[in-house]
């Protein structure tokens, strides 16, 4: 009888604390958000985009256990869960984008564009068409993001196959290539117009150029404009020991987020942004000594967030759902770090950037966490024992945001209740 | 020298050997812990975990506890770039190499990664890593 009373005490303990953990999804989110697992273990999924009706398009980075790429997801019965799921593409990527009833999906070399029936079902699943082809891929830096303007232009992010444009890539001292090489075709944003078939570089343009690497990218609607999310540079202590302790390359180069205009130069391999110095310093691969400063004419950044957490993605809030200071602001997902090590890793969250007229105020919040999962505010110390690594964004029709996650590939939906 | 005698020294000429072989091989872990430290710990990460997508993992890498040592000594030595399957997945960061290193140090390092975390394989010799050396001049393009 007691022992009863005890394992129903046990139990009950134990379903409260299952219970808790649920809630919300475990994210810690602002007072009057709710969270919830839209999806769970659908593959490693990237960039996500929604339709007008509610349906979600995931990239995957590589094919599920059926071969698909490109998953779609539906809420049929409305409960904030989704419950038909399919899927179809063969080919692993980032990239995914909604524009009306064409989607278009990028592999780490081309774009392709898929046509939508009425109920948002894929047209021709086995022949889309190709808009853009032959971009490169040497493996690191490989993802190709795409977003568009208002007048049906495509951008696109080819990032550097390099650190930091060593003769050879990530060695100790090594000394960097000048000029960069590496820039007439990747580190930059390309644009090409998305009317167009089997365009490569030729047929594109440079948009912006001394970009690393970009995988969180959006056109903010208001300002008109593009903006970016930059992966800052690794190892400036393995490389530099002389130059830079381990604590400081934890803390060193900023990760970026750019507006970029047509043109513009972010300064990538030549120079890194220090957000403690709030200058542009010479990379140590071309003389720097984390001091001298780099040239006037480089782009400086809307706002610098502390290194290495890696920013995946990037929504500017168009909704009504959320609360008035939410408005034409950007979320922006940090994947977490692994270059922070020997030091504990940070990140693997979702961050608010607060827009005034079009232009960041230079703040930015956390806004989602707890992702990494752990306990107790306890450190992740090995990038692979985060839970869920944030990636992808996208808004739903009601206002809702979309979270995605490509270590296990969990969706959470995040909504305001008032 | 009696039969006890002849023992006695038996005995202690192989409790010396045990002591020095273990003093040695433990000492051969320990500086290879130190050079991971320093050199791989950035990417491969405390627990041998890699980094998803960038970075193998070591721990439980079947690579690693294998017996092909000639590959994993020209690894350690010129790098490694090759985005080829591992365990079924692929990493797309470029290895810094590491010509520097000796072959002593290699040994160290390499059985170091062998018998930490979940792994339990032999330990490298030197003589292993001087005869990957040779063996991989042959078979290395770079
Ligand atoms: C700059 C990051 C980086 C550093 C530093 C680094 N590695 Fe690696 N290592 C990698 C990557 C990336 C791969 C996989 C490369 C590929 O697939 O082409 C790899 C692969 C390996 C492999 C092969 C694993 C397998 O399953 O076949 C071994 C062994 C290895 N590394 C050991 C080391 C050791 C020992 C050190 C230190 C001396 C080290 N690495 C330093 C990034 C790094």
């Amino acid at each position: 009888m007691k022992k009863g009373i005890y394992l129903l005490l046990l139990l009950s303990i134990s379903v409260h604390f299952l219970a808790n953990a649920q809630e919300n999804a475990g994210l810690t989110l602002p007072n009057g958000f709710k969270a919830n697992l839209f999806a769970e273990n659908i593959g490693s999924a990237r960039h996500i985009a929604i339709s007008k009706n509610g349906v979600l398009f995931a990239k995957l980075n590589r094919a599920d256990k059926q071969g698909r790429t490109i998953i779609r997801l539906e809420d049929e019965n409305k409960d904030g869960i989704s419950d038909k799921i399919t899927g179809w593409a063969n080919y692993g990527g980032t990239g995914i984008y909604l524009n009306g009833n064409a989607l278009y999906a990028s592999s780490n070399e081309a774009i392709f564009k898929y046509q939508l029936d009425g109920k948002d079902e894929v047209v021709n699943p086995l022949s889309p068409i190709t808009v853009v082809t032959g971009l490169i891929n040497r493996r690191q830096h490989e993802s190709k993001s795409i977003t568009f303007d208002k007048a049906n232009n495509i951008y696109v992010n080819i990032g550097a196959y390099s650190n930091a444009c060593q003769e050879k890539d990530r060695t100790a001292g090594g000394q960097g290539m000048m000029p960069c090489p590496i820039l007439d075709s990747a580190g930059g944003i390309w644009k090409f117009d998305a009317s167009k078939e089997n365009q490569t570089y030729g047929d594109g343009k440079r948009y912006a150029t001394g970009l690393r690497n970009v995988i969180g990218l959006d056109w903010n609607p208001q300002a008109n404009k593009l903006y970016v999310a930059q992966h800052g540079r690794d190892q400036l202590n393995t490389f530099f020991p002389s130059l830079y302790t381990d604590a400081q390359n934890a803390e060193l180069p900023a990760e970026t987020f750019y507006e970029i205009n047509e043109g513009d130069n972010a300064g990538w391999p030549y120079v890194y942004y220090d957000n403690f110095q709030h200058k542009k310093i010479v990379s140590p691969e071309y003389g720097g000594d984390g001091k001298k400063e780099g040239a006037s004419d480089i782009k400086n950044p809307a706002v610098a967030f502390p290194a290495h957490m890696a920013p995946m993605g990037v929504l500017f809030y168009t909704g009504n759902q959320f609360p008035e200071k939410y408005k034409n602001g950007a979320f922006i997902t940090f994947h977490g770090s692994w270059n922070r090590a020997p030091l504990p890793q940070e990140g693997f969250f979702v961050a608010f950037v607060p827009f005034k007229n079009g232009k960041a105020t230079g703040e930015w919040e956390i806004f989602a966490n707890g992702f990494a999962g752990t306990v107790d505010g306890a450190k992740i110390t090995s990038t692979r024992s985060a839970k869920a690594r944030p990636c992808g964004l996208a808004q739903g029709p009601d206002g809702s945001i979309y979270v995605s996650d490509d270590t296990k590939g969990s969706i959470f939906k995040i909504s305001y209740q008032k | 020298m009696d039969n006890s005698k002849i023992r006695c020294f038996v005995i202690g000429a192989l409790m010396m050997f045990l002591f020095v072989s273990i003093k040695t091989q433990a000492q051969n872990v320990e500086n290879g812990k130190k050079i991971y430290e320093t050199r791989c710990l950035v990417c491969h990460q405390a627990d041998g975990g890699g980094v998803p997508n960038m970075n193998a993992p070591l721990d439980g890498a079947t690579n690693v506890v294998g017996n092909d040592i000639t590959r994993l000594v020209r690894i350690i030595k010129y790098g490694f770039n090759e985005r080829v399957e591992l365990d079924g997945l692929y990493y797309s960061n470029s290895m810094t190499p590491n010509p520097d290193l000796t072959p002593a140090q290699i040994s160290d390092v390499l059985s170091y990664i062998r018998s930490s975390w979940s792994n339990k394989a032999t330990k490298v010799t030197t003589v292993q890593v001087q005869q990957g050396i040779k063996g991989s001049q042959k078979t290395s393009t770079k």
